[in-house]
């Protein structure tokens, strides 16, 4: 019942603060608003007996790249934006597109309910201790789709520092 | 019912927090006006001991100023989301083995999480205030953050592969075990900490985002009276956070200097022998105040130091399996913890009337160029030394100084190639800069 109660109050303040996130003008109040739907999803997380994941979304997510986020778009003087005339006039457009997508999305959930086989939900005990098992299966069962993806980032990483430097 | 100790325990925090802080300040200012030969506070009280009293009244009674143009929401928030924040962090600490507010599995992760979104209220307090000095300050504290965080989050990983689990309590308990404090396993680590911790708690000589001669009062210019100590307190607890987690970490946290050795058990009677000395002091201090209502204060400090010496005495004296007796452990084990935390505050004082303050390319500089670095160094260099001790059988000692030896020549090498680079040469940027056909 608790449980419930908990995740309908992050999922309700992660959607609120989604939709508010794209009606904001300003951009400073958008990311606020992203912090605030990072961090309901950080909530679901820990309801759902994953420590170590909520803890890596608030340090990582929230702490790490939103900051840097908010450092850019003070960098970036957005008040001039606030001022100018808004690209939204194909809003009927993109009204219709986006409920073709939701009743896709419905029609999905509702067929999938009647055939295909949900899985039940892991016992609560199967999940401690949360951070060991992270590890094991990403340093032991998946290793090297591990590496290869942390490759791939210190790609990005490195073209990035390439693009931005003058002279190399 | 197993809500109720850990609500009292953070009832508790938070009601005397505020108190600890503006004592924390009067320290910080009895030790500055010591290291410059001067007296300090000293109308207030008794030695101005009731100087944070009057500050804090004097803050609460000042005009609550919004400026005009300011986002008067975000502008009321901020502060809020820096002090809860840094009271929040608070939960996890183990103050003693008895006094926690709550055991996590995660607990370090839990203490560095929660702590690093207290820059919100730093960067959106600056953005808020509409105004340039409060703007700077706030860019200048997101990035220094954002820099010393990656450089103290690989020193607490080497801490943490020789705990093996993320439990704060886990990690003291740890340290008790091996018989070693991880300051002497990982003393590179430690160092890198301390560096890290004082550039993340915005202190001297790391204190960009509000250095006064440069930004007025950086994020904080525009706010005064209550939200302005609000500001201040947030900060003041970062302190304690931060010296929390290298007393946890690399101190041995509740634990007291040669916890194991049974002959030097004698060691237990130095916290009340340190009450009873400042007691001692204090009464003998009494009469020579200039004021009666002062001398009366003098004595009742005195009073207090007394009590406390008992409390930490009758644990001792009690008979053995007493309710008593079983209480030693939280008793001075609270009293060590508090003891360190003090001695690593003690530190950011020193070190802040020592250096001048950095420039912020210096700042960035060591940062990144000699701290990350040195700190992916020392991870390697510890699992080095495990990895010989564990995989290979060596003895613990020699293994884990190969990789402290192997971090500290890797550290030499940065400082001796980072010279170079010290003094860049005056116009090579301009000279890039200039359009051919200018």
């Amino acid at each position: 019942m608790l449980d419930q109660v908990v995740f309908y109050f992050f999922a309700a303040l992660a959607i609120v603060s989604a939709i508010l996130v794209v009606t904001r003008r300003n951009a400073v109040q958008s990311a606020i608003f992203l912090v605030t739907a990072l961090l309901a999803t950080a909530g679901i997380f820990l309801n759902l007996n994953a420590e170590f994941l909520f803890i890596v979304q608030v340090i990582l997510y929230a702490g790490g790249i939103m900051v840097l986020f908010i450092f850019v778009i003070m960098l970036v003087n957005l008040d001039v934006a606030l001022h100018q005339v808004q690209f939204n006039r194909q809003w009927f457009v993109a009204l219709i597109i986006s409920a073709v997508l939701a009743a896709q999305v419905a029609a999905a959930i509702a067929v999938s309910r009647r055939t295909l086989y949900t899985m039940p939900a892991a016992p609560a005990e199967s999940l401690q201790p949360n951070t060991e098992r992270v590890a094991f299966y990403l340093f032991h069962t998946y290793v090297l789709p591990f590496e290869i993806a942390s490759i791939l980032l210190l790609v990005a990483m490195v073209g990035a520092v390439v693009m931005a430097k003058k002279r190399v | 019912m197993p809500y109720v100790l850990p609500v009292l325990f953070a009832l508790v925090i938070v009601a005397l927090l505020p108190l600890v802080a503006g004592y924390i300040v009067l320290v910080e200012r009895k030790v500055m006006a010591d290291m410059q030969v001067r007296l300090g506070p000293m109308r207030v009280g008794p030695h101005g001991l009731l100087q944070p009293i009057a500050d804090a009244v004097k803050l609460l009674l000042k005009e609550d100023i919004i400026p005009e143009s300011a986002d008067r929401l975000v502008f009321w928030g901020a502060p809020l989301i820096s002090v809860t924040t840094a009271m929040v962090a608070l939960a996890a600490l183990p103050i003693g083995p008895f006094f926690q507010i709550a055991e996590l599995n995660i607990g370090l992760l839990f203490i560095l999480g929660v702590s690093s979104l207290g820059i919100f209220g730093i960067v959106l307090g600056g953005w808020a205030s509409n105004s340039h000095y409060s703007l700077l300050g706030a860019l200048r504290s997101a990035a220094q953050l954002v820099s010393y965080e990656t450089s103290a989050g690989m020193a607490i990983v080497g801490a943490l592969l020789l705990a093996g689990t993320l439990s704060t309590r886990g990690i003291v308990q740890a340290q008790a075990q091996t018989e070693v404090w991880f300051i002497f396993a990982a003393p590179v680590g430690f160092f890198i900490y301390l560096v890290a911790s004082i550039a993340e708690t915005n202190r001297a000589p790391f204190d960009m985002p509000e250095a006064e001669s440069e930004l007025v009062a950086g994020y904080m210019t525009e706010y005064s009276g209550f939200r302005w100590a609000l500001y201040f307190l947030a900060e003041y607890t970062n302190m304690i956070v931060v010296a929390s987690i290298a007393t946890t970490l690399f101190l041995g946290g509740w634990l007291r200097p040669f916890a194991s050795t049974s002959y030097l058990d004698f060691l237990d009677w130095l916290p009340p022998l340190l009450m009873a000395g400042v007691a001692g002091y204090c009464f003998w201090r009494a009469p020579k105040q200039p004021v009666a209502v002062q001398k009366m204060f003098m004595a009742a400090v005195g009073l207090l130091c007394i009590v406390l010496a008992l409390v930490l005495i009758m644990p001792m004296a009690a008979p053995r399996d007493s309710f008593l007796a079983s209480s030693k452990a939280g008793i001075h084990g609270a009293f060590w913890f508090l003891f360190k935390v003090g001695a690593y505050i003690y530190v950011f004082m020193w070190l802040r009337f020592t250096f001048p303050r950095y420039r912020f390319d210096q700042l960035m500089r060591l940062g990144w160029q000699f701290l990350v670095p040195l700190s992916i160094v020392n991870v390697m260099g510890i699992g080095v030394g495990l990895a010989l001790h564990r995989q290979l059988n060596w003895p613990a000692a020699p293994a884990l100084i190969l990789g402290i030896v192997l971090t500290l020549v890797a550290g030499a090498y940065l400082l001796a190639t980072g010279e170079k680079h010290e003094h860049p040469r005056v116009g090579e940027e301009e000279e890039e800069e200039t359009p051919v056909n200018a």
